[in-house]
């Protein structure tokens, strides 16, 4: 039994900001905050998106490019760092909304950024193991960034979920190694509005030793190398970083770019990882093999490997938009309304 | 008064040391400092240990004891003092040193200096630095570090026609130097481009201006001149000490373009040596921004006021030039852990004038110049060295 993504649906609200924007209002230079991060604008949800409308949108672009019957999935994992709700599960309301309710287990995943791919591997355990035939695994986020914090150029809102299960599988996944240690280089705590990070220690002892040690150690399992694969995802706080790592790996420009979203969407947090495997799979054909490491702060990463089936070929891609698609049709936001949308307007009692 | 030697030397990496604490990196140092002296740790009569702000960086004050007691010479009891000037904490521990050693109060002094800056966030780092500058009159008025050094800056420009290309021309001249430096924080070496398309910080101040927060530490053995054969066989003479103060508050000086304290701890400390500015060969001067280095140079007497920038530009204080400045990297390219600035400059001087410094090293060097600076100039220490 080969356990993998069985459907995927990806989705990024269409409203933007870009860095220029943002360091006018606090009299930075945004031109160079955006060469600098690799980003040139970054998504924000409206009023009246927040993670569990993105779980839901995302869940139901996967069911329908599948014919699984919802009432066979017996597991959904959402992941995020911006759950909604502090007591109260994101997952449950995405269970109700693709009828998958009521005879399934449902639970709300957090590790920063990763937590998308962690409910990942908890569904392969569930599958491979026979104790659910299918299993949700998603990742979304509407991150926050404090107003004048160098998070607020990058926070972005975006997510993808995936069926993980054992039959007619699009991809296998062959391989996976999560590596961690206890790094406090990002976190908020219970009330807070805006997390905290360690600047430019979120850098080289957390970032990049989680991204590179989880890789190579996926390298070192699965006797592979960066030429062995067509595409490669890396999690992308920002442009810059995911490419610096991808390069050290040895993966070229050809690999990453399909899954490198950052510089048009941002910092989805749980989403990237999961965002740029979909931007991968709208496009992979039979054969292709798939690498991905996500990375989350405190810290860990989780690395992937796999590879495309036959059965893409007949898989109704088409009946949900590619992640190409969700990024068209755009609208720009001026600060003011970001700070609005956002929340950041404090409002008089009345 | 007797003459005093440095026997011995050792230091960090300057960087970000994420994985060492503030007692790992002090340690580190004088453990080196201390095999290179070929001395032991049971003939050690006194420790002084320059150090700006634990207390701030890493809310640990008392270092004095706590690196005597991480030595292992608690159980000596030595008497173990800290020293606080500021970015001048180092150089101003080296002449406590310096004093205990030539006044007969001591015979073997080791001098150390640490500082661990990147455990705080850089918003908090920018005002435990700006501490040095006036409180009550400066920083409490939003004037940071780097917007007073823009103010000299500015006005330096102004009355002597110094360029934002020559200022460049500092960072680009240290950073060649660290590029040769294993020990450097930064050994890359950049382009006046490099500099001038960095972000500002205080206009005409931009990023690769101004020296970086570091980690690191540094460490020297001292003994009287004819003690010091017994350990090593070339011992490097302390031939003359000076220190100065000036005022707190920058808008107090006469002349924000001219450093007062470091002209007269310089002619205390050539008076001391009976030496000129023709004699020295290599000089480590306080560059925590690059206009601070053209300041230096003229204060000391190796240029004519408001001749150093126009001297950097023409590589006078290049490797090969008339004096070589900051062949560590300096501040700018080395790093700049606060406290421990004074005491690498000591590093470097001592392994330039043994001959020992690689690809960097200046030829048939003599006599080095150390200048190490507190606040916006409030304190100056130099000190002149000679190869016996």
């Amino acid at each position: 039994m080969k356990v993998g993504i069985v459907s995927y649906g990806a989705y990024v609200p269409r409203y933007r900001i870009t860095p220029e924007e943002i360091g006018k209002v606090w009299g930075v230079d945004g031109k160079s905050m955006s060469k600098g991060l690799m980003i040139n604008c970054k998504s924000v949800p409206s009023p009246d998106e927040d993670t569990i409308t993105i779980s839901v949108e995302a869940a139901r672009s996967m069911m329908r490019r599948c014919s699984v019957n919802p009432k066979e999935i017996g597991a959904i994992y959402v992941g995020s760092e911006s759950h909604p709700y502090t007591v109260k599960p994101t997952g449950t309301i995405v269970a109700e909304a693709i009828e998958a309710s009521p005879h399934l287990t449902v639970a709300d995943f957090e590790f920063a950024c990763k937590a998308g791919t962690a409910a990942i591997q908890t569904c392969m355990g569930l599958v491979g193991s026979g104790m659910v035939k299918y299993g949700v695994a998603i990742g979304s986020d509407t991150s926050q960034g404090a107003p004048g914090d160098a998070l607020e150029y990058s926070a972005s809102a975006g997510g993808a979920a995936f069926l993980i299960g054992a039959d007619k599988v699009i991809t296998t996944i062959d391989n996976t190694y999560s590596y961690t240690t206890d790094t406090p280089d990002f976190w908020r705590r219970e009330g807070q509005m805006y997390p905290r990070h360690g600047g430019r220690f979120t850098g080289e002892p957390a970032y990049f030793k989680h991204v590179m040690s989880g890789a190579k150690g996926l390298f070192e399992r699965s006797g592979t190398e960066p030429k062995d694969y067509t595409y490669a995802v890396f999690h992308q706080p920002n442009g810059k970083f995911p490419t610096r790592v991808a390069k050290q790996l040895g993966f070229n420009d050809a690999q990453v770019k399909t899954g490198l979203l950052a510089p048009i969407i941002g910092n989805t947090y749980s989403g990237a990882v999961p965002l740029g495997l979909s931007a991968i799979l709208d496009e992979a054909k039979a054969g292709d093999r798939i690498f991905a490491v996500a990375y989350g702060s405190g810290a860990g990463s989780d690395a992937f490997e796999m590879t495309v089936t036959d059965e893409i070929d007949g898989y109704a891609r088409y009946r949900a938009p590619t992640v190409k698609e969700l990024n068209t049709n755009l609208k720009f936001l001026d600060y003011a309304t970001y700070a609005k949308f956002r929340g950041k307007i404090i409002l008089g009692s009345e | 008064m007797r003459r005093v030697a440095v026997i011995g030397v050792g230091d960090t990496e300057f960087g970000e040391l994420w994985d060492y604490s503030f007692r790992d990196i002090g340690i580190q140092a004088g453990l080196a400092a201390v095999a290179d002296a070929n001395i032991s740790a049971d003939q050690i009569d006194a420790l002084y240990v320059g150090n700006m702000s634990a207390g701030r960086f890493i809310e640990q004050e008392h270092i004095g004891a706590l690196i005597a007691d991480y030595a292992g010479l608690a159980r000596d009891h030595i008497p173990a003092t800290r020293v606080e000037a500021a970015g001048a904490s180092g150089g101003l521990a080296l002449r406590q040193g310096f004093t205990a050693v030539a006044s007969g109060l001591h015979d073997i002094v080791v001098v150390g200096g640490a500082e661990k800056m990147t455990d705080v966030s850089d918003t908090e780092s920018a005002a435990i630095q700006s501490s040095a500058a006036d409180q009550e009159w400066e920083t409490v008025l939003g004037a940071t570090f780097p917007a007073l050094h823009a103010l000299i800056a500015k006005r330096h420009m102004h009355e002597y026609g110094t360029t934002r290309e020559q200022m460049a021309d500092v960072a680009v001249k240290n950073h060649k130097n660290g590029s040769m430096n294993p020990k450097a924080q930064f050994q890359r070496e950049i382009t006046r481009e490099t500099v001038t398309s960095s972000p500002i910080v205080a206009s005409p101040l931009r990023v690769f201006d101004c020296a970086p927060s570091s980690d690191g530490a540094a460490g020297v053995v001292l003994c009287p001149l004819d003690m010091a054969k017994k350990f090593i066989e070339t011992p490097i003479e302390i031939v003359g000490s000076g220190q100065a103060s000036d005022t707190l508050a920058l808008h107090h000086r006469k002349d924000i373009c001219t450093m007062e304290a470091t002209k007269v701890a310089a002619k205390r400390a050539f008076a001391m040596a009976n030496l000129t500015t023709k004699d020295v060969d290599i000089a480590e001067v306080h560059d925590n921004f690059t206009i601070s280095e053209i300041l230096a140079i003229e204060d000391l007497g190796f240029f004519k006021k408001g001749e150093g920038g126009k001297a950097t530009e023409a590589g006078l204080t290049s490797l090969e030039g008339e004096i070589a400045v900051n062949t560590s990297g300096g501040l700018k390219a080395r790093g700049d852990p606060i406290g421990a600035t004074g005491l690498a400059q000591v590093v470097e001087i001592v392994t330039q004038l043994r001959g020992k410094a690689g690809k960097r090293q200046v030829k048939e060097a003599t006599v080095g110049l150390a200048h190490n600076v507190g606040g916006t100039g409030a304190t100056a220490v130099v000190h002149l060295f000679r190869r016996v």
